[in-house]
Protein backbone atom coordinates (compact mmCIF):
# COMPACT_ATOMS: atom_id res chain seq x y z
CA UNK A 1 0.00 0.00 0.00
CA UNK A 2 1.26 3.44 -0.88
CA UNK A 3 2.13 5.60 2.09
CA UNK A 4 0.88 8.78 0.47
CA UNK A 5 -1.60 9.19 -2.38
CA UNK A 6 -2.54 12.70 -3.47
CA UNK A 7 -5.11 12.88 -6.25
CA UNK A 8 -6.02 16.01 -8.23
CA UNK A 9 -5.28 18.18 -5.25
CA UNK A 10 -6.32 21.82 -5.62
CA UNK A 11 -5.71 24.49 -3.01
CA UNK A 12 -7.11 27.98 -3.50
CA UNK A 13 -6.54 30.68 -0.91
CA UNK A 14 -9.23 33.35 -0.82
CA UNK A 15 -11.93 33.69 -3.44
CA UNK A 16 -13.14 35.76 -6.37
CA UNK A 17 -10.75 38.22 -7.96
CA UNK A 18 -8.13 37.91 -5.27
CA UNK A 19 -8.09 34.09 -5.15
CA UNK A 20 -4.62 32.60 -5.24
CA UNK A 21 -4.30 29.17 -6.77
CA UNK A 22 -1.52 27.64 -4.71
CA UNK A 23 -2.01 24.16 -6.18
CA UNK A 24 -3.87 23.50 -9.42
CA UNK A 25 -4.49 19.78 -9.52
CA UNK A 26 -1.54 17.79 -8.30
CA UNK A 27 -1.33 14.02 -8.16
CA UNK A 28 1.51 12.31 -6.39
CA UNK A 29 2.02 8.81 -5.00
CA UNK A 30 4.80 7.77 -2.64
CA UNK A 31 5.39 4.10 -1.89
CA UNK A 32 7.31 2.57 1.02
CA UNK A 33 11.01 2.69 0.25
CA UNK A 34 10.56 5.73 -1.94
CA UNK A 35 12.15 9.14 -1.55
CA UNK A 36 10.59 11.93 -3.59
CA UNK A 37 12.14 15.37 -3.90
CA UNK A 38 10.07 18.41 -4.83
CA UNK A 39 11.81 21.30 -6.52
CA UNK A 40 10.52 24.61 -7.75
CA UNK A 41 10.94 28.36 -7.40
CA UNK A 42 9.62 30.18 -4.34
CA UNK A 43 5.88 30.59 -4.46
CA UNK A 44 5.44 27.56 -6.72
CA UNK A 45 3.43 25.66 -4.14
CA UNK A 46 6.07 23.32 -2.67
CA UNK A 47 5.33 24.07 0.96
CA UNK A 48 1.57 23.99 0.40
CA UNK A 49 2.04 20.52 -1.07
CA UNK A 50 3.88 19.39 2.04
CA UNK A 51 1.31 20.92 4.40
CA UNK A 52 -1.51 19.15 2.59
CA UNK A 53 0.35 15.84 2.59
CA UNK A 54 0.72 16.04 6.36
CA UNK A 55 -2.83 17.16 7.10
CA UNK A 56 -1.72 20.59 8.34
CA UNK A 57 -3.95 22.15 5.69
CA UNK A 58 -6.94 20.83 3.72
CA UNK A 59 -7.34 20.83 -0.05
CA UNK A 60 -10.05 22.90 -1.75
CA UNK A 61 -10.71 19.80 -3.84
CA UNK A 62 -9.05 16.47 -4.48
CA UNK A 63 -8.00 13.86 -1.95
CA UNK A 64 -5.05 13.12 0.32
CA UNK A 65 -4.70 9.55 1.60
CA UNK A 66 -2.06 8.69 4.21
CA UNK A 67 -1.47 5.01 5.02
CA UNK A 68 -4.85 4.18 3.52
CA UNK A 69 -6.73 6.84 5.50
CA UNK A 70 -8.49 9.60 3.55
CA UNK A 71 -7.78 12.76 5.52
CA UNK A 72 -10.91 14.48 4.19
CA UNK A 73 -13.20 12.20 6.19
CA UNK A 74 -11.56 12.93 9.54
CA UNK A 75 -12.62 15.24 12.33
CA UNK A 76 -10.02 17.38 14.09
CA UNK A 77 -9.20 14.80 16.73
CA UNK A 78 -8.79 11.93 14.27
CA UNK A 79 -6.66 14.12 12.01
CA UNK A 80 -4.40 15.00 14.91
CA UNK A 81 -4.03 11.29 15.65
CA UNK A 82 -3.00 10.55 12.04
CA UNK A 83 -0.46 13.35 12.22
CA UNK A 84 0.97 11.96 15.46
CA UNK A 85 1.04 8.32 14.45
CA UNK A 86 1.73 8.27 10.73
CA UNK A 87 3.53 11.44 9.74
CA UNK A 88 6.83 12.91 10.87
CA UNK A 89 8.06 16.38 10.07
CA UNK A 90 11.61 17.54 9.58
CA UNK A 91 12.27 21.27 9.35
CA UNK A 92 15.12 23.46 8.20
CA UNK A 93 15.62 24.81 11.74
CA UNK A 94 15.24 21.36 13.40
CA UNK A 95 12.46 22.54 15.78
CA UNK A 96 13.70 20.57 18.77
CA UNK A 97 12.44 21.68 22.16
CA UNK A 98 15.43 23.41 23.83
CA UNK A 99 14.46 22.41 27.39
CA UNK A 100 14.38 18.69 26.55
CA UNK A 101 17.27 16.29 25.94
CA UNK A 102 17.64 14.41 22.65
CA UNK A 103 15.93 11.31 23.98
CA UNK A 104 13.12 13.37 25.59
CA UNK A 105 12.53 15.22 22.32
CA UNK A 106 12.17 11.92 20.48
CA UNK A 107 10.01 10.22 23.11
CA UNK A 108 7.64 13.16 23.51
CA UNK A 109 5.28 12.30 20.61
CA UNK A 110 4.92 8.76 22.00
CA UNK A 111 4.22 10.00 25.50
CA UNK A 112 1.65 12.47 24.15
CA UNK A 113 0.05 9.50 22.47
CA UNK A 114 -0.35 7.75 25.84
CA UNK A 115 2.65 5.44 25.90
CA UNK A 116 4.33 4.91 29.29
CA UNK A 117 7.41 7.03 29.85
CA UNK A 118 9.63 3.96 30.21
CA UNK A 119 8.49 2.37 26.94
CA UNK A 120 8.60 5.68 25.12
CA UNK A 121 12.18 6.30 26.29
CA UNK A 122 13.23 2.82 25.17
CA UNK A 123 11.68 3.33 21.73
CA UNK A 124 13.29 6.78 21.48
CA UNK A 125 16.71 5.38 22.35
CA UNK A 126 16.40 2.66 19.73
CA UNK A 127 15.45 5.33 17.21
CA UNK A 128 18.43 7.52 18.13
CA UNK A 129 20.58 4.44 17.71
CA UNK A 130 19.23 3.92 14.19
CA UNK A 131 20.36 7.42 13.20
CA UNK A 132 23.74 6.97 14.92
CA UNK A 133 23.36 9.55 17.71
CA UNK A 134 22.59 7.33 20.70
CA UNK A 135 25.75 8.70 22.33
CA UNK A 136 24.23 12.16 22.69
CA UNK A 137 20.86 10.99 24.02
CA UNK A 138 21.14 13.03 27.22
CA UNK A 139 22.37 16.22 25.59
CA UNK A 140 20.27 19.33 25.11
CA UNK A 141 19.83 20.83 21.60
CA UNK A 142 22.07 23.80 22.46
CA UNK A 143 24.95 21.40 23.07
CA UNK A 144 24.60 19.66 19.71
CA UNK A 145 25.90 20.56 16.25
CA UNK A 146 23.40 21.35 13.52
CA UNK A 147 23.96 17.95 11.95
CA UNK A 148 23.33 16.19 15.27
CA UNK A 149 20.16 18.20 15.85
CA UNK A 150 18.86 17.24 12.42
CA UNK A 151 19.62 13.57 13.12
CA UNK A 152 17.64 13.81 16.35
CA UNK A 153 14.82 15.53 14.44
CA UNK A 154 14.82 12.68 11.91
CA UNK A 155 14.67 10.17 14.77
CA UNK A 156 11.69 12.11 16.18
CA UNK A 157 9.99 12.04 12.78
CA UNK A 158 10.29 8.24 12.62
CA UNK A 159 9.67 7.15 16.20
CA UNK A 160 6.72 4.84 16.73
CA UNK A 161 5.06 3.34 13.71
CA UNK A 162 5.47 6.41 11.54
CA UNK A 163 6.55 5.76 7.99
CA UNK A 164 6.03 9.06 6.20
CA UNK A 165 8.66 11.75 6.59
CA UNK A 166 7.82 15.20 5.25
CA UNK A 167 10.90 17.37 5.19
CA UNK A 168 10.96 21.07 4.35
CA UNK A 169 14.49 22.12 3.33
CA UNK A 170 16.03 19.65 5.80
CA UNK A 171 19.56 20.63 4.77
CA UNK A 172 18.92 24.36 4.51
CA UNK A 173 20.73 25.30 7.71
CA UNK A 174 23.63 22.88 7.32
CA UNK A 175 26.98 23.15 5.58
CA UNK A 176 27.27 21.10 2.43
CA UNK A 177 29.13 18.17 3.97
CA UNK A 178 26.70 17.82 6.88
CA UNK A 179 23.80 18.31 4.48
CA UNK A 180 25.06 15.35 2.44
CA UNK A 181 25.23 13.21 5.57
CA UNK A 182 21.66 14.11 6.47
CA UNK A 183 20.54 13.17 2.95
CA UNK A 184 22.47 9.90 3.20
CA UNK A 185 20.67 9.21 6.49
CA UNK A 186 17.23 9.98 5.02
CA UNK A 187 18.08 7.71 2.09
CA UNK A 188 19.07 4.96 4.51
CA UNK A 189 15.86 5.24 6.55
CA UNK A 190 13.81 5.21 3.35
CA UNK A 191 15.71 2.16 2.09
CA UNK A 192 14.79 0.55 5.41
CA UNK A 193 11.08 0.96 4.56
CA UNK A 194 10.02 4.55 5.29
CA UNK A 195 8.66 6.99 2.70
CA UNK A 196 9.77 10.57 2.37
CA UNK A 197 8.87 13.73 0.54
CA UNK A 198 11.47 16.44 0.76
CA UNK A 199 11.26 19.98 -0.48
CA UNK A 200 14.62 21.39 -1.42
CA UNK A 201 16.19 23.93 -3.71
CA UNK A 202 19.55 22.14 -3.65
CA UNK A 203 19.86 20.00 -6.77
CA UNK A 204 22.65 17.96 -5.25
CA UNK A 205 20.43 17.00 -2.33
CA UNK A 206 17.37 16.37 -4.49
CA UNK A 207 19.56 13.95 -6.45
CA UNK A 208 19.39 11.47 -3.55
CA UNK A 209 15.72 10.92 -4.37
CA UNK A 210 14.18 8.15 -6.46
CA UNK A 211 12.05 10.72 -8.22
CA UNK A 212 12.46 14.47 -8.48
CA UNK A 213 9.27 16.35 -9.29
CA UNK A 214 9.34 19.89 -10.59
CA UNK A 215 6.55 22.19 -9.59
CA UNK A 216 5.70 25.47 -11.27
CA UNK A 217 2.76 27.66 -10.35
CA UNK A 218 1.02 24.90 -8.52
CA UNK A 219 1.37 22.26 -11.21
CA UNK A 220 3.78 19.35 -11.50
CA UNK A 221 5.48 19.98 -14.80
CA UNK A 222 7.89 17.11 -14.97
CA UNK A 223 9.70 14.49 -13.08
CA UNK A 224 13.06 12.85 -13.28
CA UNK A 225 13.69 9.29 -12.25
CA UNK A 226 16.93 7.41 -12.48
CA UNK A 227 18.12 6.97 -16.06
CA UNK A 228 20.36 4.29 -17.41
CA UNK A 229 23.70 4.37 -15.72
CA UNK A 230 26.48 5.13 -18.18
CA UNK A 231 27.98 1.83 -19.31
CA UNK A 232 31.47 2.77 -18.19
CA UNK A 233 30.29 3.16 -14.61
CA UNK A 234 28.09 0.09 -14.43
CA UNK A 235 30.78 -2.05 -12.88
CA UNK A 236 30.86 0.37 -9.99
CA UNK A 237 27.32 -0.40 -8.87
CA UNK A 238 27.44 -3.61 -6.95
CA UNK B 1 44.73 16.98 -19.87
CA UNK B 2 46.19 14.54 -22.29
CA UNK B 3 46.68 10.82 -22.00
CA UNK B 4 50.32 11.65 -22.58
CA UNK B 5 50.69 13.48 -19.29
CA UNK B 6 48.69 10.87 -17.49
CA UNK B 7 51.02 8.10 -18.60
CA UNK B 8 54.13 10.12 -17.80
CA UNK B 9 52.79 10.77 -14.29
CA UNK B 10 52.20 7.06 -13.72
CA UNK B 11 55.77 6.27 -14.83
CA UNK B 12 57.20 8.58 -12.15
CA UNK B 13 56.79 5.86 -9.56
CA UNK B 14 58.62 3.12 -11.50
CA UNK B 15 58.93 1.67 -15.04
CA UNK B 16 55.77 -0.06 -16.25
CA UNK B 17 54.38 -2.14 -19.12
CA UNK B 18 51.72 -0.70 -21.40
CA UNK B 19 48.95 -2.97 -20.15
CA UNK B 20 49.89 -2.01 -16.58
CA UNK B 21 49.64 1.66 -17.47
CA UNK B 22 46.20 1.20 -18.94
CA UNK B 23 44.88 -0.62 -15.87
CA UNK B 24 46.42 1.89 -13.46
CA UNK B 25 45.19 4.87 -15.43
CA UNK B 26 41.62 3.62 -15.24
CA UNK B 27 41.88 2.64 -11.63
CA UNK B 28 43.32 5.93 -10.46
CA UNK B 29 40.75 8.00 -12.34
CA UNK B 30 37.92 5.88 -11.05
CA UNK B 31 37.00 4.54 -14.48
CA UNK B 32 35.84 7.98 -15.58
CA UNK B 33 38.20 7.91 -18.53
CA UNK B 34 38.43 4.47 -20.15
CA UNK B 35 41.43 3.89 -22.43
CA UNK B 36 42.00 1.15 -24.92
CA UNK B 37 45.35 -0.53 -25.02
CA UNK B 38 45.96 0.71 -28.57
CA UNK B 39 45.77 4.34 -27.38
CA UNK B 40 48.31 3.52 -24.70
CA UNK B 41 50.85 1.98 -27.11
CA UNK B 42 50.41 4.75 -29.69
CA UNK B 43 51.00 7.33 -26.97
CA UNK B 44 54.05 5.47 -25.66
CA UNK B 45 55.51 5.34 -29.19
CA UNK B 46 55.12 9.12 -29.47
CA UNK B 47 56.62 9.69 -26.05
CA UNK B 48 59.60 7.54 -27.06
CA UNK B 49 59.97 9.51 -30.31
CA UNK B 50 59.97 12.77 -28.31
CA UNK B 51 62.63 11.45 -25.95
CA UNK B 52 60.39 11.45 -22.86
CA UNK B 53 60.38 7.67 -22.22
CA UNK B 54 62.74 4.80 -22.96
CA UNK B 55 61.91 1.12 -23.49
CA UNK B 56 63.68 -1.03 -20.87
CA UNK B 57 63.77 -4.77 -20.42
CA UNK B 58 61.40 -7.02 -22.37
CA UNK B 59 59.18 -9.75 -20.98
CA UNK B 60 58.66 -13.26 -22.44
CA UNK B 61 56.01 -11.98 -24.85
CA UNK B 62 58.31 -9.28 -26.19
CA UNK B 63 56.62 -6.39 -24.41
CA UNK B 64 58.69 -3.50 -23.15
CA UNK B 65 58.68 -1.93 -19.78
CA UNK B 66 58.91 1.85 -20.18
CA UNK B 67 60.85 4.27 -17.99
CA UNK B 68 60.94 8.08 -17.82
CA UNK B 69 63.93 9.94 -19.23
CA UNK B 70 65.18 13.11 -17.49
CA UNK B 71 63.22 15.13 -20.03
CA UNK B 72 60.16 13.03 -19.20
CA UNK B 73 60.55 13.76 -15.48
CA UNK B 74 60.85 17.47 -16.19
CA UNK B 75 57.68 17.33 -18.30
CA UNK B 76 55.73 15.76 -15.43
CA UNK B 77 57.02 18.36 -12.96
CA UNK B 78 55.98 21.17 -15.29
CA UNK B 79 52.57 19.61 -15.87
CA UNK B 80 51.80 19.47 -12.16
CA UNK B 81 53.14 23.00 -11.65
CA UNK B 82 51.06 24.82 -14.24
CA UNK B 83 47.28 25.26 -14.11
CA UNK B 84 44.98 23.68 -16.66
CA UNK B 85 44.31 26.38 -19.26
CA UNK B 86 40.78 27.71 -19.29
CA UNK B 87 41.16 30.17 -22.16
CA UNK B 88 40.04 27.93 -24.99
CA UNK B 89 36.27 28.27 -25.09
CA UNK B 90 34.69 24.87 -24.70
CA UNK B 91 32.10 23.95 -27.25
CA UNK B 92 29.10 23.66 -25.03
CA UNK B 93 26.32 22.15 -27.10
CA UNK B 94 23.66 23.14 -24.60
CA UNK B 95 24.64 26.82 -24.52
CA UNK B 96 24.76 26.90 -28.31
CA UNK B 97 21.42 25.13 -28.56
CA UNK B 98 19.79 27.64 -26.23
CA UNK B 99 21.25 30.61 -28.09
CA UNK B 100 19.97 29.22 -31.38
CA UNK B 101 16.59 28.39 -29.87
CA UNK B 102 16.19 32.04 -28.83
CA UNK B 103 16.98 33.10 -32.38
CA UNK B 104 14.64 30.61 -34.00
CA UNK B 105 10.93 31.40 -34.27
CA UNK B 106 8.44 28.96 -32.77
CA UNK B 107 10.84 27.23 -30.42
CA UNK B 108 9.49 26.85 -26.90
CA UNK B 109 12.59 27.82 -24.97
CA UNK B 110 10.98 27.26 -21.56
CA UNK B 111 10.15 23.72 -22.58
CA UNK B 112 13.69 23.24 -23.84
CA UNK B 113 15.09 24.40 -20.49
CA UNK B 114 12.75 22.13 -18.54
CA UNK B 115 13.41 19.08 -20.74
CA UNK B 116 17.11 19.61 -20.22
CA UNK B 117 16.62 20.08 -16.49
CA UNK B 118 14.98 16.67 -16.21
CA UNK B 119 17.78 15.02 -18.16
CA UNK B 120 20.50 16.77 -16.18
CA UNK B 121 18.80 15.93 -12.89
CA UNK B 122 18.69 12.27 -13.92
CA UNK B 123 22.40 12.33 -14.47
CA UNK B 124 22.89 13.97 -11.09
CA UNK B 125 20.75 11.24 -9.49
CA UNK B 126 22.87 8.56 -11.11
CA UNK B 127 26.18 9.95 -9.98
CA UNK B 128 24.75 10.53 -6.50
CA UNK B 129 23.76 6.88 -6.41
CA UNK B 130 27.29 5.90 -7.38
CA UNK B 131 28.68 8.16 -4.68
CA UNK B 132 26.36 6.65 -2.10
CA UNK B 133 27.74 3.21 -2.96
CA UNK B 134 31.37 4.30 -3.05
CA UNK B 135 33.88 3.16 -0.51
CA UNK B 136 35.21 6.03 1.64
CA UNK B 137 38.75 4.75 1.12
CA UNK B 138 38.57 5.24 -2.64
CA UNK B 139 39.54 8.87 -2.45
CA UNK B 140 40.52 9.33 -6.11
CA UNK B 141 37.25 7.79 -7.30
CA UNK B 142 35.21 9.91 -4.87
CA UNK B 143 36.92 13.09 -6.01
CA UNK B 144 36.46 12.17 -9.66
CA UNK B 145 32.76 11.65 -8.95
CA UNK B 146 32.59 14.96 -7.10
CA UNK B 147 34.06 16.70 -10.15
CA UNK B 148 31.21 15.31 -12.24
CA UNK B 149 28.64 16.19 -9.58
CA UNK B 150 29.84 19.79 -9.35
CA UNK B 151 29.76 20.17 -13.13
CA UNK B 152 26.24 18.80 -13.39
CA UNK B 153 25.08 20.92 -10.49
CA UNK B 154 26.53 23.99 -12.20
CA UNK B 155 24.55 23.16 -15.32
CA UNK B 156 21.34 22.94 -13.28
CA UNK B 157 22.05 26.32 -11.72
CA UNK B 158 22.69 27.77 -15.12
CA UNK B 159 19.35 26.34 -16.34
CA UNK B 160 17.58 28.00 -13.38
CA UNK B 161 19.37 31.20 -14.24
CA UNK B 162 18.27 30.95 -17.90
CA UNK B 163 14.70 30.46 -16.80
CA UNK B 164 14.60 33.45 -14.45
CA UNK B 165 16.35 35.63 -17.01
CA UNK B 166 13.82 34.68 -19.68
CA UNK B 167 10.99 35.35 -17.26
CA UNK B 168 12.17 38.92 -16.87
CA UNK B 169 11.67 39.53 -20.59
CA UNK B 170 7.91 39.92 -20.88
CA UNK B 171 7.97 40.51 -24.63
CA UNK B 172 9.89 37.43 -25.42
CA UNK B 173 7.89 34.59 -26.94
CA UNK B 174 9.59 32.27 -24.48
CA UNK B 175 8.30 34.33 -21.61
CA UNK B 176 6.23 32.59 -19.12
CA UNK B 177 4.17 30.78 -18.17
CA UNK B 178 2.01 31.32 -15.26
CA UNK B 179 4.11 33.88 -13.48
CA UNK B 180 1.91 36.82 -12.65
CA UNK B 181 2.82 39.10 -9.85
CA UNK B 182 -0.49 40.92 -9.78
CA UNK B 183 -2.23 38.36 -7.64
CA UNK B 184 -5.26 38.46 -9.91
CA UNK B 185 -4.37 35.71 -12.28
CA UNK B 186 -6.80 33.21 -13.60
CA UNK B 187 -5.91 29.84 -14.95
CA UNK B 188 -2.71 30.30 -16.86
CA UNK B 189 -1.67 28.29 -19.85
CA UNK B 190 1.13 25.92 -19.08
CA UNK B 191 3.90 25.64 -21.59
CA UNK B 192 4.83 22.08 -21.06
CA UNK B 193 3.41 18.85 -19.92
CA UNK B 194 -0.17 18.48 -18.91
CA UNK B 195 -1.86 19.14 -15.62
CA UNK B 196 -0.20 17.00 -13.08
CA UNK B 197 1.99 14.01 -13.48
CA UNK B 198 0.64 10.80 -12.05
CA UNK B 199 3.17 8.49 -10.66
Amino acid sequence: MSTLVMTDVVRVHGEGETAVHALRGISLTVAPGELVAVMGPSGSGKSTLLHLAGGLDSPTSGSVVVDGVDLAGLNKKALAAVRRRHVGYVFQDFNLIPALTAVENVSLPLELDGMSVRRAKAAALACLESVAVADIATRFPDDMSGGQQQRVAIARSLVGERRLILADEPTGALDSGTGEQVMALLRERVDAGASAVIVTHEARHAAWADAVVFIRDGVLVDQAGPATTPAVLLGRLA
Amino acid sequence: MSIRHGLLALLTENPKYGYQLRAEFEERTGGTWPLNVGQVYTTLARLERDGLVLPKETDAEGRHRYALTDEGSAEVTTWFAIPVPRDSAPRDELAIKLALALATPDVDVSALVQTQRVETMRTLQNYTRLKAHANDAEVAWLLALDALLFQIEAELRWLDHCETTLLRQPDHPAAPVGHTNTGTHDVVELPIGSTGVSR
